[in-house]
């Protein structure tokens, strides 16, 4: 793994890791890691309400990732395989953290940057409503949710989406997204 | 009309659609990665029962949790009670939402504020 996404994998591992995975993202993989992470809340002391937050903020943040994923280009292929992508989801003081990683075609980029940008400008209300304006008036692609994961999760959190940027080769940069619940 | 039932899985919830009653009933998770394949059949369904209505049509939802994508879907089958309702019949939505899920609850009121249908919040106890 090149010395650039190395590091950005470890600095993805923060506080008292739960689940670490790097690789192919598909629907079987986040079914099983769901089960486990389900299994894991159910034996912590976690409030009802706070344990299905967690879950459903992890549901849109996996689903995501397997939606929105580049294919790596040849020469990081043969290093990364196919559908590539990284999550580590730790418990911290206070709640839990959620880091997703994958790679995006660095010409893609700055419209990402600024959908993100555009929900962390937003106040709860405003987010609450932007949420069902997105909901009643945007078509959805067969694969995605037409852009309201992001805004699920900030709408959840009640927090600004946390992001950054690395450029890894000519084509590519790697995205990850720090989603932080609190648990009180 | 024949009625449905499709049951659940970790991932989609069961759908029961009792025609002769006019009930519709869905419960469980609704988190699949491609919920429009998933809904297309109710969807499809509900449309052909929008053109003989029972006089009443009660819908009942129990989700545990359910993603954006199939937030779109359920908005979808909502849309076609609203037809119903236009068409001079009754239509009664009941959301079942367990004890302080109160992000179950407020996704429950943004239908209600989006779609001209007589929404019930019933909280669950256990």
């Amino acid at each position: 793994m090149s010395f650039s996404l190395n590091e950005c994998f470890e600095n993805m591992n923060e506080g008292n890791v739960i689940l670490s995975y790097k690789g192919s993202i598909s629907a079987e993989l986040i079914t099983s890691v769901l089960g486990l992470i389900e299994l894991k809340l159910d034996n912590t002391d976690e409030k009802p309400n706070i344990k299905k937050r967690i879950y459903n903020v992890l549901v849109e943040s996996l689903q995501n990732l397997f939606h929105h994923i580049d294919e790596p280009d040849e020469s990081l292929r043969n290093e990364l395989g196919q559908r590539f992508g990284v999550f580590v989801i730790s418990k911290v003081s206070n709640g839990y953290l959620i880091s997703t990683g994958n790679l995006i075609k660095s010409e893609k980029k700055e419209e990402l940057k600024s959908r993100i940008d555009k929900i962390n400008m937003l106040s709860k209300d405003e987010i609450k409503e932007y949420y069902k304006f997105i909901l009643n008036n945007q078509k959805f692609s067969e694969k995605g949710g037409g852009g309201l994961g992001l805004i699920d999760i900030a709408k959840r959190t009640s927090r600004k989406l946390d992001y950054s940027f690395t450029k890894l080769n000519n084509t590519f940069d790697f995205f990850n997204l720090k989603i932080f619940i609190s648990n009180n | 009309m024949e009625p449905i039932s499709i049951e659940g899985t970790p991932k989609t919830p069961s759908i029961k659609f009792y025609s002769d009653k006019g009930i519709l009933e869905i419960k469980g998770r609704s988190i699949p990665e491609n919920s429009i394949e998933f809904y297309k059949p109710l969807i499809d369904w509900l449309e052909m029962y929008a053109g003989q209505p029972h006089k009443k049509t009660i819908v009942n939802i129990q989700l545990e949790y359910f993603n954006t994508s199939s937030s779109k879907c359920i908005l979808d089958v909502f849309k076609k009670l609203e037809l119903i309702q236009a068409g001079g019949n009754d239509v009664q939505v009941n959301w079942y939402y367990e004890e302080d899920d109160e992000d179950m609850l407020e996704a429950g009121e943004d239908y209600e504020s989006i779609i001209k249908v007589p929404f019930k919040m019933i909280e669950i106890v256990d």
